[in-house]
């Protein structure tokens, strides 16, 4: 048996003083599907394995570092779960909501989940996605698919000064290497006021 | 650069994240139907100077069709609305009207 390694097997930079960017290891990551995130079977599975409740339209919840829950679409959750409890996760789900319409699947080794911390985060992804990333545009908890560098990617913002990124495995190369780029010393930008 | 409401998710998004479906509400024309109609349905499109309803797909957001209605000339979106439908909901139609009271559509 191979041992699972994640895309960029934990790669830490600091771009600038203060600007911390990092390749979050392994996480089991779950995409849901289903016609009704409301149904009550979903709500209690989703809370059973996360931590947290089903997030609502265009945001993300936490129960601790690798357990939480994102919003993708309108019939669409990621969820994440410690890894070694994918398998088991998955399991529950398909057994909660049997004979329903869904698709339960185990996609950690198919995204690679990327950290951005420091008052910089912020501008430095502006740089590269069409959204107001300020306080009022983008607030704790907000989770938003887009943009960035040219690549499909899923942004959520954990605190203040803590963002998160999902991305396809094989673009966590790039991604990390664009955000390196965009947060480097010299280009500083100052947009948000820190 | 237009900005537009995904009516599926509720995000305001830039024309970037979306990727554009052509007119929208066509009548389909298949297997039994004249030639002529075919042909219609496949390559004739109103192409308008003014108000027109086109198709949009959400494409690196939450990946869901939906319709907009907007001025081809000033770029104004009057509005967006579900997929589902087979015309532009009254809401919208009104809205058109108060901002383009010529509209012939």
């Amino acid at each position: 048996m191979s041992d699972a390694v994640s895309a960029l097997d934990g790669r830490a930079a600091e771009p600038r003083p203060g600007l911390r960017l990092a390749e979050c290891g392994l996480r089991g990551q779950i995409t849901l599907r289903a016609g009704d995130l409301a149904s009550s079977a979903l709500v209690g599975a989703v809370e059973a394995i996360t931590g947290v409740a089903v997030p609502e339209a265009l945001s993300a919840g936490f129960a601790g570092d690798d357990r939480g829950a994102v919003w993708m679409a309108p019939d669409e959750l990621l969820l994440f779960v410690p890894h070694a409890e994918v398998a088991g996760a998955v399991e529950m789900l398909e057994g909660a909501l049997a004979g329903t319409h869904h698709m339960a699947l185990d996609v950690s080794h198919a995204r690679a989940v990327l950290r951005l911390e420091g008052a910089d985060a912020a501008e430095t992804l502006a740089k590269g996605a069409p959204l107001d990333f300020s306080e009022a545009g983008f607030p704790v908890g907000r989770a938003r698919r887009t943009h960035l560098g040219g690549l499909a990617v899923g942004i959520w913002r954990r605190g203040p000064e803590e963002w998160e990124l999902v991305c396809f495995r094989s673009f966590a190369h790039h991604l990390f290497a664009w955000l390196e780029t965009s947060g480097v010393e010299g280009a500083e930008v100052g947009r948000f006021g820190v | 650069m237009l900005l537009i409401t995904c009516p599926n998710c509720g995000a305001d998004c830039a024309e970037t994240e979306l990727a554009p479906g052509g007119e929208a509400h066509l009548e389909r024309f298949g297997p039994g139907s004249t030639d002529e109609d075919f042909a219609g349905y496949l390559f004739t499109r109103k192409n308008p100077k003014g108000v027109h309803f086109e198709r949009w797909r959400h494409a690196f957001g939450c990946g869901k069709w939906f319709h907009a209605a907007r001025c081809t000339v000033t770029l104004e979106v009057f509005g967006t609305y579900p997929a589902q439908v087979t015309e532009p909901p009254a809401e919208i139609v009104e809205r058109i009207r108060a901002r383009r009271p010529n509209w012939e559509g």
